[in-house]
């Protein structure tokens, strides 16, 4: 008996135990039928190879292991960054406990929402009845200040229309006339869940700033010198949004963020349970219409809604989730002279320590070759980043990249020496990354928790950076914008790489000689 | 009066009526109304909870449930490990089951065995404009040429199949005489049918029936039969549950043919029919398909809990009871073995659980089945509740788990589980993801009853010792004596460290 009350062992240790053992084996060999050891050695060599790639590559009906998830989460994740806001998913329930747990296995946080529980009935009369209990259920428990609409699925195919529905809702006292009900379609079908943010947030800011779906007169734009901020879809949203709040408040900028989920993905453990933290208020959503222009952190999750904030007359720039030295310049320098003002000494000496940090560094960086996968923005920031260390991005693929965005990552790699021979794989899967992984090997990877298959599989290093990372904590604490994120992410590559040196230089007297105490 | 203080029965279901009471008036009229047939406190004596089961959950509340899909790809058929199973639909749904639940299994995965592996027909417009038949179709044929090793595939329907009327019924035959007979297996487990994972359960039971055991028709066995052949049903072997659960089966003499489904095998439910007895954990997800293989195969089958010492020796004592007297006097051997360990858990861990109370909210088995293991560390459930029960469950609750008194809430909220937990102030909650932060920042200590919060296994009696462990760790963490701001205490509140 392996188990001891002195010394309690769990899953780690308990199955290691040769009576566990024997009995695995055991069911194995007289009731699995099993696939004989060579033949999967042997299948196991082949999918290694370059014939496999490329039977891998040619496959055009299955996906494996994608590297997205689905609109209605974007839209989920805006709405939870507005004040006192629940987003009510119309659809089938199943999605929303989904989405749900995504966000709280990521954030280690409390994600509320609410659904409209459609079933078998609504498939055939449609989801109307939901939506006119739904939002009185919702308003009555829940006492939120808007309640932000999304689609799933379900209520995309059999075609609801949520503009209707909320307004018959409303007729029929589910919620007061004048109680905000923004909303946005989001089927699961089209684009993935950075379209569900562009579509969710284009749909608030609608809301507000054109009449509040013909309620109330649009708002005339008077402008102001303020900046809107869009973050877009990001794991690292809590560290993110504060870091740039820090950035706008030292360059004494005047600024929205639209959509601030930095604290209610965050909140203390004080012996209170806040449904509702932060976010941004409904009045800054409203007048933000006003501000002199609108940062997007993150062009390809806000494709469609800058050119709606542009049509109402400001000016809208789109960065790529930029990480590091230039990218931050660039951020920088597009608020200072959005806004008019001199960047503080106090961020130049920040790049500084951001240019040391990466000189007394980069020796270990500098020529290694990385596989990266994410949202296209955040591929690209990486990527960016990288070639600034002198590292050489060589497979960048995004499940939701674009033929768009492979045009602009090429343009990216072309301006560096240290991109030559990179490539961006856009619409590709995990198990293409994989053949990627074996056929042209790379010295580390880049990607979400979901990577540690591919490490496991190719013994490539994964460093985690992306969305989900479910099984590591506490990283979205910590920012990877500006120049203090860039130092966390250099930070959280050199470690990684650190680490695998030590590792792969620990066997006394073998490979020892190079186990240095000084790096 | 201190809720926390209360101690006479009595008072105890004064004040949980009370409270149900309480929660209910923030509804609106009707809903409130349909909400209040789910909430009841225990009766001692009564067969069963007094709430209502297995009924659509209210819209705009926020329900902790699942769907069909949830209940056939996440618990049934994705567990089995050499085959692949397609989340037929959109990218969702499969990316967020993931390998989320944690079906321990032991192959090499993407070449011989692929539950921690994603395979999505990634639905786009045009799927759903012109049917997705074509593209599964196609899909089955590059599952055979990149994986050619996998043992069958299911086909698991999201939202959209059944809506847009796509025939993978007629896919799924054809590719099968294709691939001379491979068991591919159709599953209309649409998120929409039902009102919960419950039917998704009994979609994917009835599956394994029609296209699993029919199709192997009279074929003889692929294994040489022995009178002592059991299978263990409905264990989704959460942290390596089924392990530590057919260990005590083997070390008492029985032979284990099958498990379903966590590292589950096709062969293995191809062989189930031909067992003696089916040992079955999880009564709600499995027991349309023990009853199935009853009527049609003769094959008797009946419940167990592993989950703590009483339970367990009941259970294996039961089991036993099917066989003869080598197997008895094997289940005594077995117990008696394992009654030193027992104790000393018990000794190490009872003084510091003693009288802590629990509130509960899980899925298929676990509100009731815990309770004993909770007991036997001298711990009392005070509430309880299931995500997707059916009355049977509530009633099997009532006869053999729960005391008078207790509180239950069938589908219960969001708002209700937080306005029931302050107000009952258990010393321990245990429910899902979902829940687990919203309890924390509360400063109740939370363990999470569907995952075992990645520790485990909780069944058998090597599970006990670690469920022990685990509920004193979350209990007794130094952490919650911090939680509430000192600075902020009202002053007749004595200091948290002060009070220990």
């Amino acid at each position: 008996m392996p188990q001891d009350a002195n010394n309690v062992i769990d899953h780690f240790e308990l199955f290691r135990g040769p009576e566990y053992q024997e009995m695995l084996a055991r069911k194995k060999e007289q009731f699995e039928n099993p696939v004989d050891a060579a033949e999967v050695a042997r299948v196991r060599e082949w999918t290694k190879t370059e014939e496999y790639k490329e039977l891998n590559f040619k496959r055009d009906a299955l996906t494996v292991n994608p590297a997205k998830a689905c609109q209605p989460l974007g839209a989920v994740f805006v709405a939870v960054g507005f004040e006192g806001t629940i987003p009510f998913v119309h659809g089938s329930q199943g999605c929303v406990a989904y989405y749900r747990s995504h966000f709280s296995r990521h954030f280690k946080e409390p994600t509320s929402c609410v659904s409209s529980s459609m079933t078998e009935d609504a498939a055939v009369f449609g989801g109307l009845n939901n939506m006119v209990d739904g939002l009185a259920n919702t308003l009555s428990m829940y006492k939120p200040k808007m309640i932000a609409v999304s689609t799933t699925c379900m209520a995309e195919v059999i075609g609801d229309d949520l503009n209707a529905f909320i307004k018959t809702a409303k007729e029929k006292g589910s919620v007061p006339e004048e109680f905000d009900v923004p909303f946005a379609h989001t089927p699961a079908f089209v684009g993935s869940h950075i379209t569900g943010y562009d579509n969710a947030m284009k749909g608030v800011l609608e809301h507000f700033w054109d009449g509040k779906a013909g309620t109330v007169d649009k708002l005339v734009r008077v402008p102001d010198n303020k900046i809107n901020f869009l973050g877009g879809f990001d794991g690292y949203t809590v560290g993110n949004l504060r870091e740039v709040k820090r950035i706008f408040d030292v360059m004494k900028v005047d600024y929205t963020i639209l959509g601030d989920t930095s604290d209610v993905w965050d909140t203390p453990t004080d012996g209170e349970f806040r449904m509702y933290d932060g976010g941004t208020t409904l009045e800054d959503a409203a007048n933000a219409v006003h501000a002199k222009a609108t940062i997007s952190m993150q062009e390809y999750c806000t494709e469609k809604t800058l050119p709606m904030i542009a049509a109402h007359g400001q000016e809208t720039v789109a960065l790529n989730h930029p990480i590091g030295v230039a990218g931050t310049d660039r951020f920088l320098m597009e608020i200072a002279r959005i806004a008019g003002v001199e960047i503080p000494e106090e961020l130049a000496r920040e790049r500084g320590r951001l240019v040391d940090a990466i000189a007394d560094s980069n020796a270990h960086i500098h020529g290694k070759k990385f596989a990266i996968y994410g949202d296209p923005d955040l591929c690209y920031g990486l990527s960016a980043f990288l070639l600034e260390l002198g590292a050489e991005p060589v497979h960048v693929l995004a499940t939701n990249g674009s033929k768009a965005w492979a045009k602009k990552m090429q343009e990216l790699f072309d301006s560096s020496p240290f991109g030559a021979g990179c490539q961006a794989y856009p619409g590709k899967d995990l198990w293409h990354m994989r053949s990627l992984l074996f056929t042209s090997p790379v010295d580390f990877l880049i990607g979400n928790t979901y990577g540690k298959y591919l490490e496991r599989d190719t013994g490539t290093p994964l460093i985690r950076i992306g969305f989900p990372i479910f099984d590591r904590h506490h990283k979205h604490r910590y920012p990877v914008w500006g120049y203090q994120g860039g130092l966390n992410v250099l930070v959280t590559i050199l470690d990684r790489i650190f680490e695998h040196m030590d590792a792969t230089t620990n066997v006394p007297a073998k490979t020892d000689y190079s186990f240095d105490i000084i790096r | 009066m201190s809720v926390s203080t209360v101690t006479d029965i009595a008072e105890i279901k004064e004040r949980n009526r009370k409270l149900i009471q309480e929660v209910l008036e923030v509804y609106p009229e009707k809903t409130a109304k349909r909400r209040a047939k789910h909430l009841n406190v225990h009766e001692d004596g009564k067969s069963d909870c007094g709430v209502k089961s297995n009924i659509k959950s209210i819209p705009g509340v926020m329900t902790i449930r699942g769907c069909a899909y949830a209940g056939s790809k996440g618990v049934v058929w994705g567990p089995i490990k050499d085959m692949i199973h397609i989340s037929h639909g959109p990218v969702g749904c499969g990316q967020y089951s993931w390998a989320a639940r944690r079906n321990y299994y032991i192959g090499t995965t993407g070449i011989d065995t692929f539950v921690t592996m994603q395979f999505t027909s990634d639905f786009q417009e045009k799927d759903i404009v012109f049917g997705g038949d074509k593209k599964l179709a196609k899909i089955m044929d590059e599952i055979e040429e990149l994986f050619p090793l996998n043992k069958g595939i299911t086909v698991q329907s999201e939202c959209p199949i059944g809506l847009i009327g796509d025939d993978i019924e007629a896919v799924s035959k054809a590719k099968s005489k294709e691939y001379d007979g491979k068991t591919i297996v159709p599953v209309r487990c649409e998120g929409f049918r039902g009102v919960s994972q419950s039917l998704g359960h009994h979609i994917a039971n009835d599956a394994v029936r029609d296209f699993v055991f029919d199709k192997m028709g009279d074929a003889p066995p692929a294994i040489e039969l022995t009178p002592y052949d059991v299978a263990i049903i409905g264990d989704y072997n959460i942290g390596g549950d089924a392990w530590s659960s057919r260990i005590l089966l083997e070390e008492m003499g029985l032979r284990v043919i099958a498990q379903w489904s966590g590292d589950g095998s096709i062969a293995e439910l191809e062989a189930t029919p031909r067992a003696k007895l089916n040992v079955l954990h999880c009564y709600r997800s499995m027991n349309y398909i023990s009853r199935h293989m009853e009527e049609k195969y003769g094959v008797p089958w009946v419940e167990y809990n592993f989950f703590g010492p009483t339970k367990i020796a009941e259970s294996l004592r039961k089991i036993a009871s099917y066989f003869d007297d080598k197997i008895k006097e094997g289940a005594e051997r077995v117990i008696a073995k394992y009654q030193p360990l027992m104790q000393a858990v018990i000794d190490r861990y009872r003084p510091r659980l003693q009288g802590k109370t629990v509130m509960l909210y899980v899925g298929g088995l676990r509100p009731r089945h815990v309770i004993g293991a909770y007991e036997d560390l001298g711990m009392e459930v005070v509430g309880t509740g299931y995500e997707f029960g059916h009355n049977d469950d509530y009633q099997r609750t009532a006869q053999h788990y729960i005391k008078d008194g207790t509180l239950i809430y069938d589908d219960v909220t969001g708002y209700e589980f937080e306005k029931f937990v302050e107000k009952v102030q258990p010393d321990l909650v245990g429910s899902g993801i979902k829940e687990k932060y919203v309890f924390q920042k509360m400063g109740v200590p939370f363990r999470q009853m569907h995952s075992w919060d990645y520790s485990g296994p909780y069944h058998g009696y090597d599970g006990f010792a670690i469920f022990a462990r685990d509920m004193d760790m979350a209990i007794n963490a130094p952490i919650w004596k911090m939680t509430p701001t000192p600075w902020k205490q009202r002053p007749e509140e004595p200091l948290a460290l002060a009070a220990e």
